[in-house]
């Protein structure tokens, strides 16, 4: 039933699919020759515009060519402006994977501290409300002017934003780890460092992970947008690049890469969170 | 059997109220001693504060007034002299059962090798009946399991005294009824010193050698100490076919329904709660008590006051 069921929604998947790529492919075949640009725009865009032959929007064919082409050659450099789509992807997880877990090392302990101590918790919690609803790229300028890197400051862009999830995940799981189980380590003089990695560690930890999930997730979503502002390398800055090229096609083959990396990396994390999840 | 193992003296326990008024007294004056090797019982109704005795003789709870000497040492905190079994069993759902208790062990024996910390946890397993189950994680054994590993836990650390926290108050009839064997058992074969909450009359007479009535709060006191004087080898099976079964029983229950209420408010005027009577209600003519109350041929049912604290 299950197998079966699976099966069903796999097949309506792959249909759902095909009739999307179908949709796209008759509202980009080349128009029937009637229409004529308008003049203005033809002479700002220049002639391809201009014979109003073809759209700039890419075929379904186009884009399957074009994500052919840089699977064929991923990691090619011919120039500062001209690298494979799998230099740049490796650059922005790069910097996720190092602003990310630079966040960590800061979030969960002292997330962990917050989490133990009422007083802690409070004295930090003003901080972290004005702070935590701050849109990362307002840090950017300030990073520059402070770090005078661009490469830097991205990284610094993504250890802000991943910070407050983590952090307030870690210490929400620790405060409210159950009354009971420190108890039972109460009642048996268990050290406190043990309680910490023994006790509250493991209670704690399905919540830790959903914040590291969640900082993943924000992480990817701001690693285009700030490689896009600092520019250099990076698959936000190749989007942008191909933008300013108003090569369409290469801007959706980066579009499906960013989004099956952020799947992946979400997956990664959940299959962590799982490893950690106990039934009550 | 020495009076003198444990001993609670002026005990009470107060909160201050919310506005200015005068504080809230839970109880006061709670006298009372355990010798070693006893088990004793207290029943009162909830909010009478009988957790909140326990988990001060835990040490997870200080008193307003009075101190606990236990072996001629006064209380000050949690111990590995006393061993806890919690009313919601506590086992921390991400370790095995035997897991569970291996981290009691270790905490006992810092220094025992993986061995013999694996051999004391097996043998206490084996003793409450889980051999077979030790590497299943609490969410996978019955809440009967779980509770038989919370005593696992409690008795392998060798505790002078065991305190339990109505530890069966959440099972059913059927495995309460097992599990109390098995606890008569083994602490008649470790002579372990008991403190134990219950709500429920028959398990008291069934496990306890001495069972403390509490009054109601606030200002609750133990109002007497009734000796269960039925012989201890008792079993489930024959303890309600013996002569003194009814009288103690309705003596207990008697107290629960009527008598805890007003004896707050009127306690009997000899009554000094530095040294509450021990009555002995097993060993005095039954006649005394209502015709309704001893009526042999009722079968004998489980009497639960109340549900929870």
């Amino acid at each position: 039933m299950l197998r079966s069921g699976r099966l069903a929604a796999a097949l309506l998947s792959c249909l759902l699919f095909a009739l999307f790529v179908a949709g796209w492919h008759v509202a980009t075949l080349p128009g029937g020759g009637g229409q004529a640009a308008d003049s203005e725009y033809a002479k700002l865009v220049g002639a391809a515009a201009a014979s109003g032959q073809k759209s700039a929007m890419p075929s379904p064919k186009d884009v399957a060519l074009k994500l052919w082409e840089h699977a064929k050659d991923p990691f090619y450099v011919r120039g500062t402006n001209d690298q494979g789509i799998g230099i740049q992807i490796s650059y922005s997880i790069g910097r996720v994977l190092l602003g990310f877990g630079l966040a960590a090392l800061v979030a969960i302990p002292l997330g962990f501290l917050i989490g133990m101590s009422p007083l802690l918790y409070r004295a930090f919690d003003p901080f972290i409300q004005v702070l935590k609803p701050i849109s990362p790229l307002a840090w950017m300028p300030l990073a520059l002017f402070t770090i005078k890197d661009s490469a830097t400051s991205s990284i610094f862009v993504i250890f802000i934003c991943s910070l407050w999830p983590m952090l307030i995940n870690t210490a929400f799981g620790v405060s409210a780890v159950r009354r009971e189980w420190l108890n039972v380590a109460r009642t048996l003089e268990v050290s406190a460092l043990r309680k910490a990695f023994q006790v509250v560690l493991p209670a704690a930890a399905p919540t830790i992970m959903t914040g590291m999930r969640i900082s993943v997730g924000i992480a990817w979503l701001v690693i285009v947008a700030a490689e896009m502002l600092v520019g250099g390398t990076g698959i936000g800055y190749f989007v942008w690049n191909e933008w300013n090229n108003l090569s369409i096609s290469n801007i959706l083959s980066a579009i499906l890469l960013i989004g099956l990396v952020g799947m992946l990396l979400d997956q990664i994390l959940a299959r962590l969170a799982r490893a950690v999840t106990y039934p009550e | 059997m020495s009076a003198e193992f444990l001993k609670v003296e002026g005990l009470s326990k107060s909160f201050a109220a919310p506005r200015g008024g005068p504080p809230l007294v839970v109880f006061d004056e709670v006298n009372f001693a355990i010798g070693k090797g006893e088990f004793v019982c207290i029943i009162g109704h909830s909010g009478c504060g009988k957790s909140t005795i326990l988990n001060i003789l835990a040490g997870l709870d200080d008193a307003s007034a009075g101190v606990v000497v236990m072996a001629g040492r006064e209380i000050a905190g949690p111990s590995l002299d006393r061993g806890v079994v919690f009313q919601g069993h506590a086992l921390m759902p991400w370790l095995t059962a035997k897991k569970n208790v291996a981290f009691a062990v270790k905490s006992r024996w810092p220094d025992a090798g993986k061995t013999r910390i694996d051999e004391i946890c097996q043998r206490y397993l084996d003793l409450v009946g889980l051999t077979g189950a030790e590497h299943k994680k609490p969410a996978e054994l019955s809440g009967g399991m779980k509770q038989r590993v919370g005593i696992a836990r409690a008795f392998a650390i060798e505790p002078k005294m065991l305190l339990l926290d109505e530890p069966f108050g959440a099972l059913d009839a059927l495995t309460r009824g097992v599990i109390q064997d098995e606890l008569l058992k083994i602490c008649a074969a470790t002579h372990q010193t008991v403190f134990m909450i219950t709500h429920d009359v028959d398990e008291a007479m069934l496990l306890a050698d001495k069972i403390m009535l509490m009054s109601n709060g606030p200002h609750a006191r133990i109002a007497e100490i009734v000796q269960n004087t039925l012989p201890r080898n008792r079993s489930r099976h024959t303890i309600h076919k013996d002569p003194q079964y009814y009288p103690i029983r309705n003596h207990l229950i008697d107290f629960l329904v009527s008598r805890s209420k007003d004896f707050t408010d009127q306690p009997p005027e000899d009554y000094d709660p530095r040294h509450p009577p021990l009555v002995t209600p097993g060993l005095t003519t039954a006649s005394a008590l209502p015709e309704t109350l001893i009526s042999p041929r009722a079968a004998p049912r489980p009497v639960v006051v109340s549900m929870r604290n």
